[in-house]
């Protein structure tokens, strides 16, 4: 009983990561029948180069952006903020490099890296503000800084596309080290970084906790808010980077395009991996093969010649399918597993206790 | 039996629901003022019709976005649908050689249908409003490139004549989209405070368990509701094709923010239940006003439009927030 | 004097849950023109009655007969059109609409579809004033006090033609003046010939209000009586019964408190603690190795005593001392922070976090404590989870199995864990046997009384009488919000405290 309940259970969590993987797989797969070289790797140059290289560099932004989003969905939240951040912080950064004399010097680029990312925090002490001492709800809270911060950001360009020339700074979104693309060793260190946070400490559970059952987490003694405001700020310090990465990567900043709707991309990625927007367990890796998924199904659709426009409307079928697997209404209805009168008795029962002082 | 009623003298009651109206319309005065007081030309009653002009299209989704957040739900795939709109119109126009009265209805009803199906699946699967117009969204915007990823120029008569024809009182005018826009908003109030779909809309915004155990048709309800603002986006879109004589995929980009814009800062509740379609052409206006200023002014970026509109919408939040710890206790 | 027809009645109704009988045999009739009470503790199946006769619950067998005729109904909707309306405690209104509105909304009189607001004005105002409400029926609903709100839900029942208005506990929330009013409505009711069937924990207001009471106990009918020949005693005794379970395993404890502890301070004293609308100011002081017994019927402010202890809610009178320093309990942070622990009687709310397995529940608290930078190093945390999961005997005996598909007494069991490992020096249990098999309860109790062996302070809580004085060093007693009594428990038993309960006066 004991074992193939939790056997049952462990492979139902497989499950999870099954589905996102297996149509990774299969995407890639695809891509051999029209480019028989898809799955080569060379190095070049002393460069890294294939195919497969490039869906995990150019992901790399989604990847950071999406990680952040996982801490802050999983305490039942989320972000709309992001895409604005990233715009905010590349042209934070190029404003103050294309301020320098000499624009190769490290230390003016530090110290750019150093004024974004810190103006990164404060956004997102900003919206944790908003959500855990005002008590916004999250997604009207995010919406403030998502429309003011494109205009933030235009502000820092002055309207222009700030164009840079700076080799260090070419490095973090553009450049390679040790034969890698810089920005998938920043990528990696992120999760890396987010694993140890949440896993190595009792971040990751108590964040599931405070998503899981707020009033429980509450009774149980968890300091709730401080948690909500780090995993905001954690986010925010995510795009951030992000925002680094795509700017160096084209040696310039666009207030008005940088990142534009990577925030919906993000989510999309978080909720491909498993994580619930209803709040409680994470899963950083699904979120990696999410963020993946959806590079990779750009690249495809590149290579396989369709107009790339198109990816939207696999995307907005991704999200359908995923979120109605996901939908135990629908998995009610259309496996006709659940019987509606206890349905409806339980919903009562929530109401009675929420209404309840 | 004082006791109970004596918190709430009966004179001031009737107030307090108008009171986010009334701050939009007392924020829209003063900034009217101050571009009188600064701009010469700008006190000509012209400029404010002109505003009118300039967001015909927003008003109209403006008000489709009004019956979604007054439920509690939110449209994320109203401006892909202005875009979606304006390239099928162009396109049966142009390319499959529709007539004009063929091309109105088709896309309007291909508007609301896309509403009815996201209302369908958000009610019936119980998953989030956010997250299926989301995909409304990207299914709405992709649609558009299959038809093609460039502009495509209109020039069918009646559509440059609805773009061109001014409706004229003595030295002012305003072009026809501003009448339809009009309508629009004047039906909307009117199924909003007098039909039973209008009642039941804000009574699902209010408390949608109890809506269901008063027997009202929730299901019916909600769907219609999104169909509403698929069909007003679907408007919206023709609108806005009379205005750029254009169709393309990249047109009202960002429109849905500056729709929720318009309506939080109308004096709707995110949370639904409480507004007026006054409050959103009010808050439309706003926006407008905000472009005209900055385009009077010369010297302000245009930029600074954004920054203006989430600091309102940071303002208006708040004040929401605080009326609503008012009336709890 | 002939009785008259009944005009509901319902007989032999049985329900079943997967693994409960929530209601067996259940049989009740209401009179027109009668107040009718329905009493009994939590789990007697008194809100199951109620949904299996609105049709919220489909009935497993027995009949209802509503004015002589079998009825079936598919939901609160359906019953409502048939005649029979239920008046909430939480209010089922919409709050941002009219007084007005909220009475017609759904059948709104209308012209050519369009709604005629002065019609809906004017009848509303006739009707509130046949209920002699003085409100104004075009404000916002939301405006006025839970009362008011109830009287605008009565007024909707019966203009829509009510013959039987349930009411599920609507004075839970009121205040003496509020519950009064509501009262004088009732009364006016049921001369116009409504039956009503009226749900309440207060006794002072059943025989206020009633003509008879028909008490359920553990889903069966103990009886129905008219209230004018029910002594409050009878009452209290058929509400709480002799439970029968024999838990020969326990073994008799001291009754009384050791002397010595007696003479050292109290771990914990709250002196003039109380909060408004939850429970009257009190004075408890529980000692080291001491248990103290809270008795009192459902909703005479057993869990509002616990939860001001533990700082779940704010006080807005009196202090807390702990060791005879007076210390500010402003949230379960700083509770936990002086040794107090606290188990909700509501596990699945309030309690646990049924996504997280067995292993992180049980730790939760512990590690709040320590912040999440300290976590606790994993082959303690095993080891902590395996003393406890054989302490507790916790089946399956599984630290990662999600604590979502354990039985109701395991989960009990993971909630107590949690709390023993922060070694607390006072547990707060409220009603930590309700809803678990016999097994489990006598384990529990058994821990209980080693708990307090060990030099623990306990604060326990239960519905079930035999149960507090078993454990029990000193008793108190509490009645409508309001602590009557607090005594030593020797020599007392079952009778003395019903009669403490119905008396409400130390006796």
């Amino acid at each position: 009983m004991t074992a193939s309940l939790s056997g049952h259970m462990s492979a139902l969590t497989r499950r999870r990561l099954f589905w996102p993987v297996t149509i990774l797989i299969v995407l890639l797969l695809a891509n051999l029948l029209f480019t028989p070289d898809f799955f080569k790797i060379e190095i070049r140059g002393g460069h890294l180069y294939g195919s497969l290289i490039d869906i995990v560099r150019f992901g790399a932004p989604l990847i950071m952006v999406a990680l952040g989003m996982t801490l802050v969905i999983a305490t039942r939240g989320i972000d709309l903020s992001v895409g604005s951040i990233v715009a905010i912080c590349g042209a934070l950064a190029c404003l103050w490099i294309s301020g320098q004399d000499d624009q190769n010097s490290v230390a003016g680029v530090l110290t750019a890296v150093g004024l974004a990312l810190g103006l990164a925090l404060v956004l997102g002490l900003w919206n944790g503000f908003l959500v855990a001492g005002v008590g916004m709800q999250p997604i009207i809270a995010t919406l403030i800084l998502m429309v003011a911060g494109r205009g933030l950001a235009q502000l820092i360009t002055d309207g222009q596309i700030i164009t840079i020339n700076s080799t260090p700074y070419k490095l973090i979104g553009g450049g390679y080290w040790l034969t890698v693309p810089f920005s998938i060793l920043l990528a990696l260190g992120a999760v890396a970084l987010a694993v140890a946070l949440t896993r190595r400490t009792a971040l990751g559970m108590l964040i599931e906790s405070v998503g899981g059952n707020a009033e429980a987490s509450r009774l149980a003694g968890i300091g709730s808010r401080r948690i909500i405001v780090m995993v905001y700020v954690f986010c925010a310090f995510c795009a951030g980077i992000a925002g680094l990465m795509i700017s160096s990567n084209v040696s310039s900043a666009d207030g008005n395009n940088a990142g534009l709707w990577i925030e919906l991309d993000a989510i999309l990625a978080v909720v491909i991996g498993g994580t619930s927007l209803a709040g409680g367990r994470f899963s950083i890796g699904g979120t990696v093969v999410g963020a993946l998924l959806i590079q990779a199904l750009s690249t495809t659709i590149y290579t396989v010649g369709v107009p790339p426009e198109t990816t939207l409307l696999f995307k907005a079928l991704v999200v359908t399918v995923v979120c109605l697997i996901q939908s135990p209404a629908f998995r009610a209805k259309v496996f006709q597993r659940r019987r509606r009168p206890s349905a409806r008795a339980a919903a009562r029962e929530k109401t009675k206790v929420e209404v309840a002082p | 039996m004082t006791s109970l009623t004596g918190r709430w003298p009966g004179l001031r009651r009737p107030q307090r629901k108008y009171i986010p109206v009334l701050a939009t319309l007392s924020l829209l005065a003063v900034m009217y003022g101050v571009g009188a007081v600064r701009y010469e030309a700008f006190s000509d009653g012209q400029v404010i019709l002109n505003v009118f002009v300039d967001n015909a299209f927003l008003l109209v989704v403006a008000a489709g976005m009004t019956f979604v957040i007054l439920t509690g739900g939110i449209d994320l795939s109203v401006g892909s649908v202005v875009a979606l709109t304006t390239m099928l119109s162009a396109s049966l126009l142009q390319e499959q050689g529709w007539p004009p009265y063929a091309v109105l209805p088709f896309v309007l009803f291909v508007g609301a249908l896309l509403g009815f199906a996201m209302g369908c699946i958000i009610h019936y699967f119980e998953i989030q409003p956010f997250i299926v117009t989301l995909a409304g969204m990207f299914l709405a915007r992709g649609l558009c490139y299959t038809i093609s990823t460039s502009s495509i120029p209109i020039t069918d008569p009646f559509w440059t004549s609805m773009a061109q024809s001014k409706v004229r009182f003595g030295e002012y005018f305003v072009s026809p989209s501003v009448i339809v826009a009009l309508v629009v908003v004047i039906v909307g109030a009117y199924v909003l405070s007098h039909t039973r779909l209008g009642r039941n809309t804000y009574a699902i915004g209010g408390n949608p368990a109890s809506a269901l155990l008063m027997g009202l048709p929730v299901a019916r309800t909600q769907i219609t509701v999104y169909a509403i603002s698929g069909f007003c986006s679907a408007l919206g879109g023709v609108l806005l094709s009379f205005y750029m004589l254009s169709g393309y995929g990249l047109h009202a980009v960002g429109m849905e923010l500056d729709a929720i814009a318009a309506v939080v800062i109308g004096g709707t509740l995110l949370t639904g239940g409480s507004g007026y379609l006054v409050g959103t052409v009010l808050g439309v206006l706003v926006l407008g006003v905000i472009q005209t200023i900055i385009t009077f002014d010369g010297t302000l970026s245009s930029w600074w439009t954004k920054i203006v509109i989430g600091a309102l919408l940071f303002v208006f939040i708040l004040l929401q927030r605080v009326i609503g710890a008012r009336k709890a206790r | 004097m002939a009785e008259p027809a009944a005009i509901l009645a319902m007989t032999g109704i049985t329900k079943e849950f997967p693994g409960v009988k929530a209601l067996s045999d259940v049989d009740f009739r209401l009179f027109p023109g009668e107040v009718h009470a329905l009493m009994g503790e939590n789990g007697a199946g008194k809100s199951t009655l109620i949904k299996a006769l609105t049709g919220v619950y489909d009935i497993d067998g027995g009949e209802i007969l509503l004015e002589g005729e079998a009825v079936r109904f598919t939901g609160p909707l359906q019953a409502q059109q048939a005649g029979v309306s239920t008046v909430y405690q939480e209010i089922n209104l919409c709050p941002n609409l009219s007084v007005a509105e909220n009475i017609f909304i759904g059948r709104e009189p209308r012209r050519l579809g369009a709604i005629q607001w002065k019609k809906i004005h004017r009848r509303a105002t006739e009707l509130l004033r046949r209920l002699r409400l003085d409100i104004d029926a075009s404000a916002l609903l939301g405006t006025y006090s839970i009362a008011v709100q109830q009287m605008v839900a009565i007024a909707r029942a019966i203009d829509i033609s009510a013959k039987v208005l349930i009411f599920d506990e609507p004075t839970s929330s009121l205040d003496a003046k509020e519950c009064e009013q509501l009262f004088r409505v009732m009364r006016q009711l049921k001369d116009e010939g409504i039956a009503i069937l009226f749900v309440t924990h207060f006794l002072d207001q059943v025989y206020e209000v009633t003509d008879r009471v028909t008490v359920l106990r553990n889903g069966r009918l103990v009886g129905e009586r008219l209230t004018a020949e029910l002594a409050q005693i009878d009452l209290v005794a058929m509400m709480i019964g002799k439970e029968l379970e024999v838990l020969e395993q326990l073994d008799e404890q001291p009754k009384s408190s050791p002397a010595a502890l007696q003479d050292a301070s109290p771990v914990v004293a709250a002196s003039e603690l109380g909060r408004d609308g939850a429970v009257a100011p009190f004075n408890l002081a529980i000692h080291r190795g001491e248990v103290v017994g809270l008795a009192g019927l459902l909703g005479s402010g057993r869990t509002e005593v616990a939860r001001l202890l533990f700082g779940a809610d704010r006080a807005d009178h009196g202090q807390i001392r702990v060791d005879g320093t007076t210390v500010a309990v402003r949230n379960p942070r700083t509770a936990m922070a002086h040794g107090i622990a606290f188990c909700s009687e509501n596990r699945r709310t309030e309690g646990l976090v049924e996504d997280l397995t067995v292993r992180e529940n049980i730790i939760l608290a512990l590690q709040a404590e320590r912040g999440w930078s300290r976590p606790i190093p994993r082959r303690r945390q095993e080891e902590l989870v395996d003393k406890y999961i054989k302490a507790l005997r916790i089946t399956p005996a599984n630290p990662d199995m999600v604590v979502r598909n354990l039985s109701g007494g395991n989960q009990q069991k993971v909630l107590l864990a949690r709390w023993l490992i922060t070694e607390p020096r006072l547990l707060i249990l409220d009603e930590p046997t309700r809803g678990i098999d016999v097994g489990a309860k006598a384990e529990i109790q058994r821990l209980v009384v080693s708990l307090a062996d060990g030099g623990m302070a306990v604060l326990f809580i239960s519905a079930e009488l035999e149960e507090v004085l078993r454990l029990s060093h000193k008793i108190a007693v509490l009645r409508d919000r309001h602590l009557v009594t607090e005594m030593p428990n020797d020599g007392v038993d079952v009778e003395h405290v019903m009669r403490i309960i119905a008396s409400g006066a130390a006796v």
